[in-house]
């Protein structure tokens, strides 16, 4: 019956959503382009921008290539002693906050998800269901212990003390992720290399860590990026001490401040995001796969 | 060496005999004590930095404590039910639950739309969509300060690019002060009600924050959708809302609640995005934020633990709800 209502000229239903359904798709891909590039291509314009200009016009979306001014970036990195904000050493602090933290919590993970993924032991179930509870904990609770625990140990404002709390957090989701992979690689590769006389520590060193590699690398990646992007434990334990700030706790500081101005600032956002860009770029492909690795199940 | 001993080749005749089964006991043993060797350091720091200081936090939140005489207390103080007692009675707490909530629910959903309206948009594949597919998580990745800073930049009435041209072509009367006006008068069609501009606010940029979440986890789902249901559906007539109503929607919808959850779970105890938009004024104080403040602000370590404590308390009670009346609905459909 749809089929005798149908006029011969072509504009059915079906025809008038395809047409409507095309051009929406076309301006809502749009949409979203200006959405999300927008506010970066504004933090690069305005970091480039001087502070004279933005003020006097704000509105302005392009940058004339003679009012390109890179004074922001050098500003952003002199160190205090030289008028500038600092921000190489935040960015020491970050770097070493954030591949310490990659490199115990893969030490700490890579065993453990083996174990997970491999071995049968007592307690492993109970031992995931734990984990996944910790992925999905709210970081605030543990921010009242956390802040008490390490100001009675001394442990607040090092840090070595963020490193730990921010391992002790990540493990969970790294174990989580790299499970995920080691349960795709063949078991009869580690019986091969079990009946050549290998031990379990030998097999996890020399067959399953070369296999599961571009994982590993993928989930180091992910760990540094939410590592130096961490912003609640840096301001609750490291305010005091100026000198381990974090470029999160930094930018975050000196947003505060209004004789710094904002052009300085946008600089700095941008020095910040620029090693996630890189980052995310180099990982994009792995880590997509990683994170909706279970999503096909539904 | 002790594991490796005892390994059979897979496919092994299956006339094991009693000693090859009894290697077998032993290697079940050696792999059972390898497993709890190699998972301990996770579960060492797990309990000590994770599950010790929840337990914790029970115990702070019924004493009074406060940062200014911590050095001198012990592990068990007095006891008293006082910071309950305040975190109850006070107007602020409840407020700042209302927009805790308000908050989480419009942010999830309005993230979860978003991200649904990309991955269809995205579906079919085109020239750079790998690239644009890329771009979409960059608001996910990108570290919260800098967003957020150059949000507040944008938003700025005074030299913010939002307000400058809102008010040359959007006809706005006055820049409007978005993260820092509690609530203006909105007219439509002669109707005029407030709106909470800054709540709204921070949920826009939460929206904006977390679509890609949403939009990588759609996305993969919408590819495991096999393509010849759709097909079948078009060759009996479907339109393109008819297919995603009953074709595409019912694939998606678990993946809808598990990203619901998800998302409602951090979005509730997210704290931030709204500390580094508005400090938690203008209306937008969430609990977490509160909590935040009671510690640092006051040092009032019992009172925040009381609040935290309730917090997750009301959030296990949410999600508890939420998996016992919508969960086993999703499974039958």
């Amino acid at each position: 019956m749809a089929t005798a209502t149908v006029p011969d000229r072509g504009w059915s239903r079906d025809t008038v959503e395809t047409r409507v359904f095309g051009v929406l798709r076309v301006l809502m891909i749009l949409f979203l382009l200006v959405i999300t590039v927008f506010p970066f291509y504004y933090m690069v314009l305005l970091s480039l921008r001087p502070l004279d200009r933005v003020l006097q016009d704000p509105g302005a979306l392009v940058l004339p290539p003679s009012e390109v001014n890179l004074d922001s970036y050098a500003s952003v990195v002199a160190p205090p002693s030289a008028g500038g904000q600092g921000f190489l050493s935040f960015m020491a602090n970050s770097a070493i906050v954030a591949l310490g933290t990659v490199a115990v919590t893969l030490l700490i993970a890579l065993p453990g998800a083996y174990a997970v993924s491999r071995l049968q032991f007592f307690g492993r179930r109970q031992i995931s269901v734990l984990f996944l509870a910790v992925y999905l904990f709210p970081s605030i609770l543990l921010a009242v212990p956390l802040f008490v625990f390490f100001t009675q140990i001394g442990l607040r404002g090092s840090l070595v003390g963020l490193l730990i709390v921010y391992v002790s957090q990540i493990v969970a989701v790294s174990i989580y992720m790299l499970r995920n992979y080691f349960d795709t690689v063949p078991v009869s590769l580690e019986e091969a290399a079990a009946i050549d006389g290998c031990s379990r520590l030998g097999i996890l060193w020399r067959v399953s860590l070369p296999l599961a590699m571009p994982a590993i690398m993928a989930n180091a990646l992910f760990i540094f990026m939410i590592a130096w992007n961490e912003f609640l434990f840096a301001l609750l334990f490291l305010i005091e001490e100026r000198d381990r700030w974090t470029v999160s706790l930094g930018l975050s500081q000196l947003a505060g401040s209004i004789e710094i101005p904002t052009t300085v600032l946008m600089a700095g956002s941008v020095i910040i995001t620029i090693p996630i860009i890189v980052v995310f770029f180099a990982s994009e492909r792995l880590l997509t796969e990683g994170l909706t690795a279970g999503a096909e199940k539904g | 060496m002790t594991a490796g001993a005892g390994v059979q080749p897979p496919g092994a005749p299956p006339a094991a005999s009693a000693r090859d089964r009894g290697s077998g006991r032993t290697l079940a043993r050696a792999d059972a004590r390898a497993g709890l060797a190699l998972i301990s350091p996770t579960l060492v720091i797990v309990l000590v930095m994770v599950v010790l200081p929840i337990l914790w936090t029970v115990l702070l939140a019924f004493q009074r404590l406060r940062l200014l005489n911590l050095r001198s207390a012990g592990l068990f103080g007095e006891f008293t039910l006082n910071n309950f007692d305040n975190v109850f009675s006070a107007s602020s707490f409840w407020s700042a639950l209302a927009t805790t909530l308000a908050y989480s629910v419009l942010g999830t959903a309005s993230a979860i739309g978003l991200g649904l309206l990309a991955a269809l948009a995205l579906r079919r594949p085109f020239r750079g969509r790998g690239l644009i597919r890329a771009l979409m998580l960059l608001p996910y990745v990108a570290p919260i300060v800098a967003v957020t800073f150059a949000w507040t930049t944008m938003l700025n009435p005074q030299f913010g690019v939002t307000n400058h041209w809102g008010t040359r072509l959007l006809g706005w009367d006055e820049p409007i002060a978005f993260l820092s006006q509690r609530s203006s008068e909105v007219s439509i069609l002669g109707w005029t009600f407030g709106v909470p501009t800054a709540l709204l606010t921070v949920i826009a940029f939460e929206a904006w924050r977390s679509f890609p979440f949403a939009f990588l986890f759609l996305t993969a789902r919408l590819q495991a959708v096999p393509a010849t249901l759709e097909e079948a559906a078009r060759v009996d007539g479907a339109t393109i809302t008819q297919r995603f109503r009953h074709i595409l929607l019912p694939q998606l919808l678990p993946t809808v609640a598990v990203l619901a959850v998800l998302r409602f779970i951090w979005t509730f105890n997210s704290f931030d995005d709204i500390y580094l938009l508005t400090g938690g004024g203008a209306g937008t104080e969430v609990v977490a934020v509160s909590v935040f403040n009671a510690l640092t602000a006051r040092g009032d370590i019992g009172g925040a633990a009381a609040q935290a404590l309730v917090l997750a308390a009301i959030l296990a009670v949410l999600i508890g709800l939420y998996l016992w009346r919508l969960a086993p609905r999703e499974e039958q459909s």
